[in-house]
């Protein structure tokens, strides 16, 4: 899959209870949760965000809590992709889950600012930064991860597989 | 081929004889947990698989925590749709308000895991029972859908890392104490993806309230499991509740780990967690002037009968600084019923406490103590990232009872020397 958007920028350790605070978590309507991503980190960032950018941000992101809402509302928000340094490890699983692409990638992160153009092409690994011309690399998605994103998920990738 | 004990629980798991770190494997599952948060998104995602029934009725668990006894509206629709599920699919582990607790308290006290289990939460915290030596990790709510519907997961085997924990404690230090100060060393990245294998005399000696809450917070390093052999003590708290077998591992002598750490007991003072991480703990002795605005004695970390007994101990003929909010909530209704029996409620009500029925409420910002701009909490909780009790620019230090209840008579955080 390829993307492109612009960059968001953010630190280490951007946590869960940051992503969608729990004074929000009374529903888990995509498009309601899509309204608070980020609210207490970036109180610009709903106003700035357009469909298809990407979130750059350092190590350990989606630190916290197990809530698949954080994801959600991040996708929901329009975010076509996230690359970090790395990420906690329950955020990484449910975001493959629902569907959210992201990438590992410490020279990417530390190669991009906020407002750059960039590209993103899943299947090659490849993250290009065309602000600026540098390309970098992170690890490709093996093809069943691939096709899980492709289809928005896990449930939906096990219903089409199990033909349900 | 020699193992962890966590290598040992995911092979007999997986119907293998051996499996090693990194390698991806599908384990059959003893249970399957989820809440009034994350159980209505699994349920949903759970219809769509068309699996119609739970893979076995005896082994999904569903407890309303988080924003019960309800909170509004919309919280009460979310806790329905767990009842109306429960009853649909004959659960035979749902807990109704006024029947349940916390869930990570109440599912060991109700022996529903046992050492040697997998078990898979829809909760970060589901890494509490490790503390029984069982393989225990957090999942979102998908990967709860499809385990009620397959009774399976798969999982890339963890490395271990060995904390070796040795020396005597002094008064007052308890299991919060020992993560808490083991977070601050390593950072909350620091045993990201592995799991964090707790030994040594000093584990040995501690009482299985205080090792649930170390294990508890074996997320907050960022681990997939914290992990603690059993021992007689663990078996005695085991047998009485336990209604079916259960099987013990152990580590292999010669097993291998990424990492190994050793601390010293007498290294380690009483620990409080400054805003806004886990890891940026300060020994007592450290920490300054900070007054406060609140004190949470409760949640899945330190909501316990032995919490709240060192809490009692040292409000006993004492009243909690008037400016300041005391909120106490035992964690199941047995806790609850026994505290009350042994006296500890009048020591609270005393104390000018408010004392509260079993719900996560405000360690996640929900509600029963929700803290305004500019206020400051102690919390014997587990997060204290930017928002989490309340408004952004509030705070909260993380602490175990016997700071929180110190720091209560003095409106301002102390340890219980100071009084």
């Amino acid at each position: 899959m390829i993307f492109q958007g612009k960059a968001h920028k953010y630190g280490r350790d951007v946590d869960t209870d940051v992503i969608i605070p729990a004074r929000y978590l009374s529903t888990s309507d995509p498009n309601e949760l899509a309204k608070h991503c980020l609210e207490d980190l970036d109180a610009d960032f709903l106003d700035k965000v357009q469909k298809g950018d990407i979130i750059v941000a350092e190590e350990n992101f989606g630190c916290g809590s197990s809530r698949e809402h954080a994801p959600i509302a991040i996708k929901a928000a329009g975010i076509s992709c996230v690359i970090a340094k790395s990420f906690a490890r329950i955020f990484y699983r449910n975001a493959i889950n629902i569907g959210l692409p992201i990438l590992e990638s410490s020279e990417a992160v530390d190669g991009i600012k906020a407002g750059d153009e960039i590209k993103v092409d899943t299947e090659k690994g490849e993250i290009s930064n065309l602000s600026t011309g540098k390309m970098f690399k992170a690890v490709p998605f093996p093809q069943f991860i691939e096709k899980i994103i492709e289809k928005e998920g896990l449930i939906n990738y096990v219903k089409e597989k199990v033909g349900k | 081929m020699s193992m962890t004990i966590t290598e040992k629980i995911l092979a007999a798991h997986a119907g293998k004889d051996t499996v090693s770190p990194g390698e991806l494997i599908n384990v059959r599952l003893d249970l399957v947990l989820g809440n009034d948060i994350t159980a209505p998104v699994a349920i949903r995602e759970f219809n769509k698989t068309g699996a119609g029934k739970v893979f076995d009725k005896s082994k999904v668990v569903l407890v309303p925590d988080h924003f019960t006894p309800n909170k509004d509206i919309e919280s009460a629709e979310q806790a329905k749709i767990l009842r109306e599920f429960a009853y649909e699919q004959e659960l035979e582990n749902y807990f109704e308000v006024g029947r349940m607790g916390v869930e990570h308290a109440l599912l060991p006290e109700q022996g529903l895991v046992l050492p040697g289990d997998v078990v898979i939460g829809a909760d970060s915290h589901t890494c509490t029972y490790g503390a029984l030596g069982a393989f225990a990790t957090g999942v979102g709510s998908t990967d709860m859908a499809a385990g009620m519907a397959t009774g399976e997961a798969w999982f890339k085997v963890p490395e271990s890392i060995k904390f070796v924990f040795k020396g005597e404690l002094d008064k007052w230090i308890s299991g919060k104490d020992l993560i808490l100060y083991t977070i601050g060393r390593i950072g909350v990245d620091g045993a990201l993806y592995r799991a964090m294998e707790l030994t040594g005399e000093v584990i040995e000696g501690l009482s299985m309230d205080s090792r649930f809450s170390m294990a508890n917070m074996a997320i907050e390093a960022g681990a997939k499991n914290g992990i603690i052999a059993p021992d007689d003590t663990t078996l005695e708290y085991v047998r009485p509740r336990a209604k079916r077998d259960f099987q013990v591992f152990e580590s292999d002598e010669d097993a291998q780990y990424a990492q190994v750490f050793e601390f010293n007991g007498a290294d380690i003072e009483l620990q409080v967690a400054f805003p806004h991480l886990p890891s940026n703990t300060k020994g007592i002795s450290e920490v300054g002037d900070v007054r406060i605005d609140q004190v949470v004695i409760g949640s899945c970390t330190n909501g316990r009968l032995e919490d709240l007994r060192t809490a009692a101990q040292i409000l006993k003929g004492k009243k909690a600084d008037p400016r300041i909010r005391l909120i106490i909530i035992p964690a199941t209704q047995r806790i609850y019923r026994a505290a009350m029996s042994e006296g500890l409620f009048d020591v609270f009500l005393d104390a000018g406490a408010a004392i509260s029925t079993p719900t996560c409420g405000p360690c996640l910002g929900g509600h029963m103590g929700i803290l305004a701009a500019g206020e400051r909490a102690v919390a014997t909780t587990n997060r204290n990232f930017v928002g989490r009790m309340g408004h952004p620019k509030s705070e909260v230090y993380l602490a175990g009872p016997a700071v929180a209840a110190a720091s209560a008579v003095l409106g301002k955080i102390a340890g219980p020397e100071e009084l």
